[in-house]
């Protein structure tokens, strides 16, 4: 017979706000194991908390900063990117993180993403992609799989889904990763180590939506999705980026995980002078 | 100096640590002027990618410390609504340029409008009171944002500069005040935490209604959130907090009015007609006054500097005594702070309205103030 134990104290206290719990998420979310991960990776970081900063969009990915005990703004929807750019110029020294949700950032967000990651502005932004917007209640979304059912494409979507990581490194940024809530170790590595680099760092993590995404599109509950992660899941540094669509419907389709791009190219610091190259 | 770049060395002496904007007409130059001066006092300078990244990149610079601007127009002034209200509602104080032109939409780019005056008060959705000066030359263009800062810190809301492209393109002679003489209100703050404290980062004490800020990265971990919240900064649904909320951020400019509200009042002491004007409209106003006098009729004029929140105690003291004066409002746009006076007074005024795109002459105004007197 099992004995409940009460811990007094659990390594992450620190990093959360217990006063604002229970969160909302529903059973079988996936941004509850992504936001350990942001949890452990800034614990594990050298940086000190009180020099973390989280910014968010609107969604359920965007409640995560108000869980997490650091300097958090939840802005409006589709603008984390550049608030945290206004932020991140006026306190070049602080750490900031942008969480949020594939709609808020890729859909009325999208301008600001390609624009802060042209410049390179020294921003971690990490991307849950669940496929549709949860939190209105499952539409259809700029990531969701052509064909797939969304209570905004009844009949299935007609529209083509962006490929983040393409997207990401077509645009300009100097990181780009790939994972989903199952390869915890692998995402919370990643976003330990962009929080080490100067630049523009997208870490893209699959996160199931069983409520808004995974039962109307039978891929089932929030374990039947991780189930499938498990399955289909290809880790490949070198993947080719054009081909990384992903459609979790696809039985024969790869998932294809890993840390793709990792670059050094100055960050942007207006007002400092870009030095002359020599084209040699 | 012109007026763009006279509220540009405004906001420098104002301590300004950051701008961000996105290029229109008639506001460019003070972008433009920024790009050049602020790295030169160790500020920031940005250019975005919209006027909504820039709303947004203001509001996330000022709770970093900075002192924050942006300028723009009309059609980067409806896209600066979102962010306003976020400014609002996390109580981030800030800037906002607007150089008016024609409109609705594009417009007229290049020539002078008045008529977003309304849209400064109302433009952003739900309940809320912001400030919104109006200058009426370079001089006080310069004048009114270095004030703006000011007021911006004091309340913890965004403060609008509501110029016109006459104002902000014309050249006339700006007296700068040495450093020295400047004085600046420091921002309400939360003391420094010892320890890892808990605070309550929206907690007022009842009388001033505005709380003390905490800015990033000084160890209070606060949150902010768009969202209705509690005095600790935490979302709510009940409806009590959020009334109570909504109408604090109000009252804090509601019941501050006399303390915010300014107007220039011109040969208004035997007055019968008053002439209501701002911006450049005011230009002809005033000269209107000058030849009405000349020909007998006792006309003063009444010139808004804030026109939110508007003079209307002011106002209404004027229209008391024995004898009812004759209200005149003058203006680039089809009547919209007519409306405001017409609400203060009672009764509808006369009007000199027009859609924008030249400044009225004295003589129209004249024609108007005269048969209202009559």
């Amino acid at each position: 017979m099992s004995k409940e134990t009460v811990v007094a104290r659990h390594p992450l206290d620190e990093l959360f706000r217990a006063d604002r719990f229970p969160h909302i998420l529903c059973p079988g979310c996936g941004i509850g194991a992504a936001m350990h991960c942001l949890a452990q990776a800034m614990t594990e970081s050298g940086i000190p908390l009180d020099r973390h900063v989280c910014v968010s969009g609107i969604g359920c990915s965007s409640r995560v900063p108000g869980y997490l005990n650091v300097d958090s703004y939840h802005t409006t929807h589709g603008r984390s990117i550049p608030f945290a750019t206004g932020l991140a110029l006026v306190r070049p020294d602080l750490e900031v993180t942008v969480f949020a949700g594939d709609g808020d950032l890729f859909a009325i967000g999208g301008n600001h993403f390609i624009h802060a990651a042209r410049r390179n502005v020294d921003l971690n932004v990490i991307c849950i992609n669940n496929f549709n917007y949860g939190m209105t209640g499952g539409q259809a979304g700029p990531t969701t799989p052509f064909g797939a059912k969304a209570t905004t494409a009844p009949f299935g979507n007609w529209e083509r889904p962006f490929n983040l990581p393409y997207l990401a490194s077509a645009v300009g940024a100097v990181f780009v990763a790939r994972w989903t809530t199952l390869h915890v170790r692998q995402l919370k590595e990643a976003v330990r180590s962009v929080m080490k680099k100067k630049g523009f760092a997208f870490i893209e993590v699959l996160s199931p939506c069983p409520t808004g995404f995974g039962r109307p599109n039978g891929i089932g509950d929030g374990l039947e999705e991780m189930e499938l992660y498990r399955e289909r899941c290809v880790v490949d540094h070198k993947a080719s980026l054009p081909d990384m669509d992903i459609d979790l419907r696809d039985k024969k389709r790869p998932i294809v995980l890993g840390n793709f791009l990792n670059l050094d190219r100055p960050h942007y610091q207006p007002g400092k002078i870009p030095q002359e190259t020599s084209h040699g | 100096m012109s007026g763009d770049h006279a509220c540009a060395e405004g906001s420098l002496a104002a301590g300004l640590g950051f701008f961000a904007g996105y290029p229109i007409t008639p506001s460019t130059e003070i972008a433009e002027h920024l790009a050049i001066r602020l790295s030169q006092v160790g500020g920031t300078f940005a250019q975005m990618e919209d006027e909504l990244g820039s709303m947004a990149a203001i509001v996330g610079a000022s709770v970093a410390g900075a002192r924050s601007m942006t300028a723009t127009s009309g059609p980067g002034f409806s896209l600066m609504m979102e962010n306003v209200g976020l400014a609002v509602m996390m109580e981030v104080p800030c800037v906002v340029v607007n150089v008016q032109r024609g409109s609705p939409s594009t417009g007229l780019p290049t020539a002078v409008g008045q008529a977003d005056v309304m849209q400064a008060r109302w433009g952003s959705h739900g309940d809320y009171a912001i400030v919104a000066y109006s200058p009426a030359s370079p001089q006080e263009f310069f004048d009114l944002t270095l004030r703006a800062f000011d007021t911006a810190d004091t309340y913890r809301v965004p403060v609008f500069l509501m110029a016109d492209e006459v104002v902000g393109h014309m050249t006339e002679r700006v007296v700068i005040p040495p450093a020295s003489r400047i004085t600046r209100v420091q921002r309400k703050r939360l003391p420094r935490l010892k320890g890892n404290g808990r605070f309550l980062s929206f907690h007022t004490n009842g009388k001033d209604l505005v709380p003390a800020l905490a800015h990033a990265g000084e160890g209070y971990r606060a949150h902010f959130t768009s969202l209705t919240h509690d005095e600790r900064g935490y979302p709510t649904n009940s409806p009590d907090v959020h009334d109570r909320l909504v109408r604090r951020l109000v009252n804090k400019i509601k019941l501050n009015a006399g303390r915010i509200v300014e107007a220039e009042e011109y040969r208004l002491k035997d007055a019968e007609v008053v002439v209501v004007a701002y911006g450049c409209m005011s230009r002809s106003a005033r000269r209107a006054v000058d030849m009405a006098r000349e020909k007998g009729i006792r006309a003063g004029l009444l010139r808004p500097v804030t026109l939110w929140p508007f003079p209307e105690s002011r106002l209404r003291e004027l229209d008391k005594g024995k004898k009812k004066k004759a209200f005149v409002v003058a203006e680039l746009n089809l009547g919209q702070m007519a409306r405001e006076v017409e609400r203060c007074i009672g009764r509808p005024p006369a009007t000199l309205t027009h859609a924008g795109g030249k400044v009225l002459e004295p003589e129209a105004v004249l024609e108007v103030l005269a048969e209202a007197g009559r």
